[in-house]
C-alpha cells in the first residue's frame, strides 16, 4: 500500500467482456444475414473472420453476403413496407421507443461487444457512442410521432439500402436506421466487414422488440455486398457514410437510375488556433478533435493551423498533454486511446507517417508504454509540414 | 530539475510533510502576463466534465489513492459555535483518521499516517496546539476577516501576527474580492504581498474565493496576481460562498500554477474547499492534479482539500475495500 501511495500509478481497470463472449458463444461464434426478422444462414455460403484488433483474436465468423441474399433482404423489406409505413407515425413511434428501450437495456453489452470488435476505449463506446444511439432512437420516436402534423405532404421512400463504416459501427446505424423507420420506409443495412457484430446483436434487440418482420434486414459481407446493394434495381434510395473514393463510385453507379442519395464521406479538417485563444484549452481541443476514437472519425481535425507567434509555446504545451495520454486496452477504463481497427489500417498510417517524413517533416512522438501485442499506434506530430506536403493533403 | 527530483524521492520513501523545494518567493507583478490571461468557458467545463470519466482507479490502487486523499485533508472546523473540546475531538480524528482495524487490514499500522493540517479560527489555535501534543501535525488558522475579509489592512495584518504568534504554521487569507472585481490587480499584489510579509515563517495560503469572483478569468488573473506577490497555495474557497470549489474553477487555477511553475521553477500548491464531500469528488481532484500539475503536486505540501466531512467517507469507502460491506455511519468515530 505504502508502495502504490508512492507511485501513485493509476493500475488496471478492466471492464468485464465475459457477457459478450457469453452472447457470441450462444450464437455458436457464426453468424449468418438478418432477413424478414430470422437468422440466414446457408452452409455453402463464403465467410470470414472478424477480429479483436486490440489481441487478434478471432471473435467470430461473418458470412459474406451474395446476390441472393441481398435479393431476399430487399424482398423481405419491400414486403415490409406497405404495412410498416400504414402502421401512421404514432404507430411507428411506438417501435421506435421500444427499439430505443432496447438499446438502453442493452448497453452495456452493446459498449463492450463494440470494443471488442473495433478496439475503441470502453469510455467511449459507453459514454458517446451507444447512449448516442439510444437518443436517436428516442429522438426520431418523437419525429415519427409528429409526422401527420409536421410533414402532411411527405411520403415514404421505399426500401432503403445502407452502408456504414467501421469507426462508428453502432452508433452509424443508429443514425441510419432511427430517421429511415421513423418516415415509413424499410432497410438492408451493410455493416463494415471489420465491425458487423453489432449491427446482428440489434438485430436480435429488434426482434425481441417485437418489430415487424423485414423491416430491418442486415446483410453482412465486405465491398462486393455493398455493391450488389447499390446496384440493386429495387432499392429506392442509398445512404452511405465512408471514403470519398468509394462514395464517388456509388454516386457514379447511381447515376440516371433514379435512386436517392446520402453520402458522408472523409475529409482533411484544419484545427485554427488563433494568438488570443486560451491556449490550454485550444490543446484539449486538438486531442478531442485528433486522439477520439484513434482519430478514426470523417472530422478529425487532422491539420493544425496555428498562429507564428504562438507556434513555440503552443506546441510544447501539446507534447506536454501528448505526454500524458494513456493508450493500451481498450477494454481498460483509464485509457485515452485503443486500437486501429485492422494491421492493414495500421500499415497505411504508419506509410503515411514516413512519406511525411521522407517530405522534410519531423516526428514527434511521445515516449509512452504501449501493449506488445495488438494494433496500437502512438499518438504522432509532424512538425515542419507544408501544405504541398502528402500528409496535409491526404 | 535535480533538486524536485530528491525531493519526489524523499517524499516516496515516507516523508511527506517536509518541503524541500523552496518557497514560493514571488515576482514582481508582471500585468503584460495578466493582462495576457484568457480562459474559454466552455472548454475548461467540457475538459473538467470529461476528466473523471476518463480515468478511474480500481483495488488496491484505489484504496492507495484514498489514503493519499486523506492524508491531504485540511480537518477543518469554522463555525460560530466551536468550542475547545470540539476542536480536541477534531484534533483526535486527524492524528487517528482510521480505525486501528482498517489501519491493521491495510498493513499500515506501523505508519503514522495522518491528515494534512487542522485548520481552525484563530481563538482555536491554542486548543488545537494542546491536542496535538507535539504531533508534527501543522496547524492552520483562518485569517485576515475571514470568511469576508472586509475589515481594515492593518487589523487584518495584526490578526496574521497573532496567529503565528500562537503558534499557527499555516494561514489561509482571504483577498479582497473587489479588487479582483474592479481589475485593481496592482492593489491585490500589494496586499497580498504584505500579508506574506506578515505571516513570516508560516506559509500562506491565499483564498481567491473563486465563487464570489463571477468569471474564471477573474479567477485566473487573481491566481496569477497572487503566486506573483509570494503564495505558497492558492485556495479556491472560504467554504463560506454560495458555489465553493469546483472542477472547472480547479482546472484554471492548476493551469495557472503550472505556467508559474513553468516560467519560474517556483511550486505553489493548490487547495480546494468547500463542498468536497465524497470519496468520488475526491478522486476527481486528484486526478485533476495528476493529469495537469504530474505526481509531484499529489503530496500534502503542494495539495490540500479543505474540508469536513470528506474523512468520513473515505474511512466509510476503504473499510468497504477491506469488507466488501459498507459501514453504518455509527460505527465510525466522528471528527
Amino acid at each position: 500500500m505504502i508502495e502504490l501511495m508512492g507511485t501513485m500509478e493509476y493500475g488496471p481497470a478492466p471492464e468485464s467482456a465475459d457477457q459478450a463472449h457469453a452472447w457470441l458463444d450462444s450464437h455458436g461464434r457464426a453468424f449468418g444475414h438478418f432477413i424478414k426478422g430470422g437468422w440466414k444462414i446457408s452452409q455453402r455460403a463464403k465467410s470470414f473472420k472478424t477480429r479483436n484488433p486490440a489481441t487478434g483474436q478471432v471473435l467470430a465468423t461473418i458470412s459474406q453476403g451474395d446476390r441472393g441474399d441481398v435479393d431476399a433482404a430487399v424482398k423481405a423489406a419491400r414486403k415490409a413496407q406497405k404495412g410498416w409505413a400504414g402502421l401512421g407515425g404514432h404507430g411507428r413511434a411506438r417501435h421506435l421507443y421500444a427499439l430505443a428501450r432496447q438499446v438502453q437495456k442493452h448497453a452495456r453489452l452493446l459498449a463492450v461487444l463494440e470494443t471488442l470488435d473495433n478496439g475503441k476505449p470502453i469510455r467511449e463506446s459507453r459514454d458517446i457512442d451507444v447512449p448516442l444511439v439510444a437518443r436517436h432512437f428516442y429522438h426520431h420516436a418523437g419525429w415519427a410521432q409528429l409526422m401527420e402534423s409536421e410533414f402532411p405532404d411527405h411520403v415514404p421512400l421505399g426500401v432503403i439500402g445502407q452502408i456504414v463504416p467501421w469507426n462508428f459501427p453502432m452508433l452509424m446505424l443508429g443514425w441510419k436506421i432511427a430517421p429511415a423507420l421513423a418516415a415509413g420506409n424499410t432497410v438492408v443495412l451493410k455493416p463494415a466487414e471489420y465491425t458487423s457484430l453489432t449491427a446482428l446483436l440489434f438485430a436480435e434487440l429488434c426482434d425481441e422488440a417485437g418489430l415487424p418482420p423485414g423491416v430491418i434486414n442486415i446483410v453482412t459481407g465486405d465491398g462486393r455486398t455493398g455493391e450488389m446493394i447499390v446496384n440493386h434495381k429495387d432499392i429506392n434510395k442509398i445512404a452511405f457514410t465512408g471514403s470519398t473514393d468509394v462514395g464517388r463510385l456509388i454516386r457514379q453507379q447511381t447515376a440516371g437510375s433514379g435512386k436517392k442519395l446520402t453520402l458522408e464521406l472523409g475529409g482533411k479538417s484544419p484545427f485554427i488556433v488563433f494568438p488570443d485563444a486560451d491556449l490550454d484549452s485550444a490543446v484539449e481541443g486538438v486531442v478531442d478533435a485528433i486522439w477520439f476514437n484513434q482519430g478514426q472519425v470523417c472530422c478529425a481535425g487532422s491539420r493544425l493551423l496555428v498562429q507564428e507567434g504562438i507556434q513555440k509555446i503552443f506546441i510544447t504545451k501539446l507534447k506536454a498533454r501528448m505526454e500524458k495520454l494513456r493508450i493500451g486496452d481498450p477494454m481498460d477504463k483509464c485509457i485515452d486511446m485503443g486500437a486501429i481497427i485492422d494491421p492493414a489500417h495500421h500499415k497505411q498510417i504508419d506509410k503515411l507517417v514516413k512519406t511525411g517524413v521522407r517530405e522534410g517533416a519531423t516526428l514527434w512522438q511521445p515516449d509512452c508504454a504501449l501493449p506488445k501485442k495488438g494494433c496500437f499506434y502512438r499518438p504522432s506530430l509532424l512538425e515542419n509540414v507544408t501544405p504541398s506536403s502528402t500528409v496535409a493533403q491526404q | 530539475m535535480l533538486d524536485a527530483l530528491t525531493v519526489l524521492m524523499e517524499i516516496v520513501e515516507g516523508s511527506p510533510m517536509v518541503s524541500k523545494f523552496k518557497r514560493n518567493p514571488g515576482t514582481r507583478l508582471n500585468m503584460d502576463l495578466v493582462d495576457a490571461i484568457q480562459v474559454n468557458r466552455s472548454a475548461v467545463e467540457r475538459r473538467a466534465q470529461t476528466l473523471s470519466g476518463r480515468r478511474s482507479v480500481k483495488k488496491q490502487w484505489q484504496a492507495a489513492w484514498l489514503l493519499k486523499a486523506l492524508s491531504c485533508i485540511d480537518l477543518t472546523t469554522l463555525s460560530g459555535d466551536d468550542t475547545p473540546e470540539r476542536v480536541r475531538r477534531l484534533c483526535a480524528k486527524a492524528m487517528n483518521p482510521l480505525s486501528p482495524d482498517i489501519l491493521a487490514a491495510l498493513g499500515l499500522e506501523n505508519t503514522k499516517l495522518t491528515t494534512g493540517a487542522v485548520c481552525v479560527y484563530h481563538n482555536m489555535i491554542g486548543p488545537a496546539l494542546e491536542a496535538l501534543n507535539g504531533a508534527a501535525l501543522p496547524v492552520a488558522a483562518v485569517s485576515t476577516g475571514f470568511p469576508a475579509g472586509q475589515t481594515p489592512m492593518d487589523i487584518k495584518c495584526a490578526e496574521i501576527e497573532k496567529s503565528v504568534a500562537a503558534g499557527a504554521s499555516e494561514i489561509d487569507i482571504v483577498i479582497s474580492r473587489q479588487y479582483a472585481l474592479n481589475g485593481d490587480w496592482k492593489a491585490l499584489y500589494d496586499e497580498t504581498k504584505a500579508f506574506r510579509k506578515a505571516c513570516g515563517r508560516a506559509h500562506m495560503k491565499t483564498i481567491l474565493a473563486t465563487g464570489e469572483l463571477k468569471t474564471l478569468r477573474n479567477v485566473a488573473r487573481a491566481s496569477a496576481v497572487c503566486m506573483m506577490a509570494g503564495a505558497d497555495f492558492i485556495k479556491t474557497s472560504t467554504g463560506k460562498e454560495p458555489v465553493n470549489a469546483t472542477l472547472p474553477v480547479s482546472l484554471v487555477m492548476v493551469r495557472m500554477i503550472r505556467d508559474y511553475h513553468q516560467r519560474t521553477g517556483h511550486y505553489v500548491g493548490y487547495k480546494p474547499a468547500g463542498g468536497i464531500s465524497t470519496a468520488k469528488d475526491a478522486l476527481s481532484y486528484l486526478f485533476l492534479i495528476k493529469e495537469e500539475l504530474g505526481r509531484r503536486w499529489l503530496e500534502p505540501d503542494l495539495f490540500r482539500f479543505g474540508a469536513s466531512s470528506l474523512l468520513g467517507d473515505i474511512e466509510r469507502q476503504l473499510s468497504h475495500y477491506i469488507t466488501g460491506s459498507y459501514a453504518a455511519s455509527y460505527r465510525q468515530a466522528m471528527a
